[in-house]
């Protein structure tokens, strides 16, 4: 199961990639292998600034439709257009192209944030 | 408790998703839905369909009673023909859908969904009463004991036909044969499928299973054969437009709303179940139909999503919708109120707090050329 080292996790399988006050965020290898093939995502809260926690957009696989949620208080700033007509990229490549936001980030709290360790201790269990 | 098929380690030696279903723990993927339903399409797949149910209805008065019990005119069927049909439930809905084999003069075998099984065998037996039917004798329960896979795609004939010395790869479509097959005797072949994409049926027992397996496994390499799972049976048979029972059609539709007037035949020789209600259904019309729609605008639509019209007014509602692997837009199945079933009509479907576009379209969705 690949975990990079060098992002934060959160409990929802989302990983996030902080570099100053911006950060991209996508969801986890092992979230997109427990969705299956990703058949389409939505994000329509570009320009808006949402809480830690808040909904962003969805995603759907074949069977399932899930929310998306804020891993940190920010600006949603751009949405992955490359996932409008490609959403699989997601599948093959969650931590690079599968990116789904950059967000403008408000408040630094990181308490919800899990290193790779914790990440990798919490789906093992 | 979950039952096993005669396949269930092998899903498991593959690493497939498994999940349970209708009683069964079954493979839902092993290598991607998208991938293997486009592997069927463009080559051939096997599926574990052995949840599937099988009972033989027996003796001289199989053929009165079946005309009695299911909607299509099971006189027609000869030697080696299969004919696809219904149990009409006496209230203006269907207890399942299923296929019927003719197998000899006094033997047929009706194939059902698994979900229905349980109620099906039951409902057979309360009917069979009437005609003095006995269970083990005139009627009887072959589920358990037979495992069953399908091998669908362009390339499947031709990757079975090298495990039988008789010629399958010429058979007619909704036929069937029981010959020996890949070694093992009395195997029964047809020609029959819920994918669209062509191929056949397979029925043995469950000891012949495993052998099976690997036989068309190896037979089918040369043409890039792979498992396929639930998950892609279900977006191939909606592409196609095919009814799921559950879904489009329940103990409360008609198959004349279902657009299932096609199997009910309304001969001289056949006084069956609902005959009158149906029969009247069919002449003065019926204020709801089956459609299929495809999405104009981004969206998946699903089951029990909305469905409106221009002016915000409810039309109807979703029974079966998904993304379409192969035409990449959303495609699903819905019940429409009467002015809204020609094709090219558009509708809106209601999808989370948007309404997006759709458009009524015919069967089958997909249409490969």
């Amino acid at each position: 199961m690949n975990i990079p080292e060098d992002i934060k996790y959160t409990k929802n399988h989302e990983w996030i990639k902080i570099d100053g006050e911006k950060a991209v965020v996508g969801i986890t290898e092992y979230a997109q292998g427990e969705l299956g093939d990703v058949v389409f995502v939505e994000v329509e809260t570009e320009g808006e600034e949402l809480e830690k926690g808040e909904a962003f957009g969805t995603i759907e696989a074949v069977k399932t439709v899930s929310d998306l949620f804020m891993p940190a208080s920010g600006t949603v700033l751009e949405f992955n257009a490359k996932l409008e007509d490609e959403p699989e990229l997601i599948n093959s490549d969650p931590y690079g192209d599968g990116w789904l936001i950059k967000i403008k980030i408000k408040n630094n709290d990181s308490d919800n944030l899990l290193d790779p360790d914790q990440y990798k201790s919490m789906i093992e269990s | 408790m979950m039952k096993n098929t005669a396949f269930t380690e092998i899903h498991k030696e593959l690493g497939a998703k498994m999940v349970e279903f209708a009683g069964y723990l079954m493979p839902v993927e092993y290598s991607g839905i998208n991938n293997e339903h486009r592997n069927v399409r463009e080559k051939l797949g096997v599926f574990d369909v052995s949840h599937m149910g099988e009972i033989e209805v027996n003796g001289a008065k199989a053929l009165g009673f079946l005309q009695y019990v299911t909607s299509n005119d099971v006189s027609v069927l000869t030697e080696g023909k299969i004919q696809y049909s219904c149990f009409p439930n006496g209230k203006g809905g269907i207890v399942d859908d299923l296929l019927v084999y003719y197998m000899d003069k006094d033997k047929y075998l009706l194939v059902l969904n698994a979900s229905n099984l349980e109620k099906d065998w039951n409902w057979l037996l309360s009917q069979g009463n009437k005609f003095g039917l006995k269970e083990g004798k005139e009627l009887i329960n072959r589920s358990d004991e037979t495992a069953q896979l399908a091998v669908q795609g362009p390339k499947a004939l031709d990757a079975m036909q090298k495990l039988t010395d008789e010629n399958v790869k010429d058979m007619k479509f909704y036929t069937h044969k029981t010959i020996e097959f890949a070694g093992i005797k009395d195997v029964l072949f047809s020609t029959t499928g819920y994918t669209g994409a062509g191929g056949c049926e397979i029925y043995v027992r469950n000891e012949e299973g495993r052998k099976l397996w690997d036989a068309v496994m190896s037979a089918g390499a040369e043409f890039g054969i792979i498992p396929v799972g639930l998950g892609a049976r279900d977006t191939l048979r909606l592409e196609m437009a095919y009814c799921l029972y559950g879904n489009d059609i329940n103990d409360e539709t008609s198959p004349i709303e279902a657009g299932l007037g096609w199997i009910t035949k309304f001969t001289k020789d056949k006084d069956f179940i609902d005959r009158e209600l149906l029969l009247k259904h069919k002449e003065e019309g019926v204020s709801k139909r089956l459609k299929a729609f495809v999405m104009k605008e981004r969206g998946i639509p699903r089951q029990h999503y909305e469905v409106i019209n221009k002016d915000g007014e409810r039309i109807g509602e979703v029974t079966s919708g998904t993304m379409s692997p192969m035409m990449k837009q959303g495609i699903g199945m819905a019940y429409l109120n009467k002015g809204y079933w020609e094709t090219g009509t558009e509708i809106m479907i209601r999808i989370r707090n948007k309404t997006l576009k759709a458009e009524v379209v015919g069967m089958p969705i997909y249409k490969s050329l």
